[in-house]
């Protein structure tokens, strides 16, 4: 379950692999490859790691008030495909 | 603009990367994509492999897929699975299960990030053997069987599609079942020795309809390397994959003497980007190459920008048109509207390239030999060294 008050990261098993688009996401423990669709998308997920929980992370790194919802749900499906976990 | 748009203009570094290891091989399958069958005196070499692995690496190409050839005949293939893994390369390989004893298959399951495909093309021996030689069905099982005792589960078991095996899928998914494999079948392509079979194998178009129906029906449960999007005009279902030719831009081919193809079907001069010796490496080649740019810029539809069917099959396979003598904006040979047939009626001998790798035949060819004296040649302007004598 993704819970975005709590503390996240990138998995440490995913690579992620700059592209024109945003980026490409490699699970290696998976072999699955996944898109990340914006370069602000790229830049939340590295920033996870740095910060408390995932709303502080869209705060810090400027994601628009609009876009928040749809930037949320593309965490819960990397959340849910393992590219980002929480972390203690 | 969307993702899909994004890879026709060409990506940093490959998602699909094939690497064929060897031209060399134990079999000689009629409708090898390659012609393989010797060994290139000109291949690439343990250390040249190792740096073509480090820039894998720097460029972060997740994963290779290593095919031949027979890779595993390679003495130094080990080494190099073992090297890439430990670089961040994963690996998936072809083979035709030759080298995969009880020993090497438990060693396979213990090693992270390897992946192993044994090719069947036929669901009985009497099939397979037929187009793969004889024994191989039966070095095939026994790879399975060797990978299945050492509990490597989910590697993949690989069919190339023919008019012989198309009757065959349930019992090929029954076969991976058995095994704990995941099936994978992909398209055949006249391409290589594919060439000279490819009239009599290809499958029909009522099979092509039958195969069609079977993979919607199964959804991503089969895989297909996104190899049979030509088809997706059959229906209102699209396969799933990404639906576009991904030569050059999200697909290429090295091959074991360095040279870098727009993809593993078009080993010909006209898809020949360069080397992994020249230099700048495979980076400058991926990234530079005059035939890469080209390909990543916008591309015409030619004659079937009309058709109602090209947003869904995008016009198929380049290597597939290109090796039956049919124009790269024209129909694929395969077209579901018929189109292909229609067009191959009109053309000429196709091109055929001039990498063979072929065991030579067996089969005693006459030589004659001339006795008597030199014939008077015919033209004072003979560049016979014989030119002159009476």
């Amino acid at each position: 379950m993704f819970e975005p008050d709590q503390p996240y990261r990138c998995s440490p098993r995913v690579s992620l692999r700059p592209e024109p688009f945003g980026a490409l996401a490699y699970d290696f423990s998976t072999r699955r490859l996944s898109f990340l669709k914006t370069k602000l998308l790229v830049e939340v997920v590295r920033a996870l790691e740095a910060q408390p929980d995932v709303h502080t992370t869209l705060d810090a790194a400027g994601v628009p008030d609009g876009e928040r919802p749809s930037y949320l749900k593309a965490l819960e499906g990397l959340a849910n495909t393992g590219t980002i976990e929480r972390r203690d | 603009m969307k993702l899909v748009e994004h890879f026709k203009e060409g990506l940093n570094s490959p998602i699909c990367l094939t690497w064929e290891l060897t031209y060399a091989c134990n079999l000689s399958c009629v409708h090898c994509l390659s012609s393989s069958g010797r060994r290139d005196p000109r291949e690439l070499s343990t250390a040249e492999c190792k740096a073509v692995i480090d820039e894998l690496q720097r460029m972060q190409v997740f994963y290779v897929n290593i095919g031949g050839g027979e890779p595993t005949v390679r003495s130094d293939f080990w080494e190099l699975v073992e090297y890439a893994v430990a670089h961040q390369v994963g690996v998936k390989f072809s083979t035709n299960g030759v080298k995969l004893t009880p020993e090497r298959a438990r060693w396979l399951a213990a090693t992270d990030y390897v992946d192993v495909q044994i090719s069947l093309d036929g669901a009985t021996a009497e099939v397979n053997d037929v187009v793969r030689g004889p024994g191989s069905y039966d070095t095939a099982i026994r790879a399975m069987t060797n990978l299945r005792d050492a509990g490597f589960r989910d590697f993949k078991l690989s069919v190339v599609m023919t008019r012989q095996n198309v009757g065959q899928l349930d019992d090929f998914a029954r076969i991976a079942d058995e095994y704990g494999a995941q099936l994978r079948i992909t398209r055949l392509r006249p391409s290589g020795r594919g060439a000279d079979v490819w009239d009599e194998l290809h499958p029909t178009a009522e099979q092509q309809l039958e195969l069609y129906d079977w993979l919607v029906a199964r959804g991503e449960k089969v895989l297909t390397g996104d190899s049979f999007f030509h088809l997706n005009a059959l229906g209102s279902d699209p396969l799933p994959g990404l639906n576009l030719c991904g030569a050059g831009r999200v697909v290429c081919l090295i091959d074991p003497v360095g040279d870098v193809y727009a993809c593993p079907f078009a080993i010909h001069q006209e898809f020949l980007a360069g080397n992994v010796r020249d230099e700048g490496g495979f980076a400058t080649v991926w990234t530079d190459s005059e035939l890469f740019t080209r390909l990543r810029g916008p591309q015409t539809g030619g004659t079937c920008t009309s058709c109602s069917a090209y947003d869904a099959c995008q016009g198929g396979c380049m290597a597939a048109k290109f090796f039956t003598g049919l124009p790269l904006d024209g129909p694929d040979p395969e077209c579901v509207k018929g189109n292909g047939e229609r067009a191959l009626a009109t053309v000429g001998a196709a091109p055929r390239s001039d990498v063979d790798h072929s065991h030579r035949k067996s089969r005693k060819v006459p030589v004659s030999i001339g006795f008597g004296p030199p014939s008077r040649p015919d033209r004072a302007c003979d560049t016979s060294p014989l030119a002159g004598l009476r």
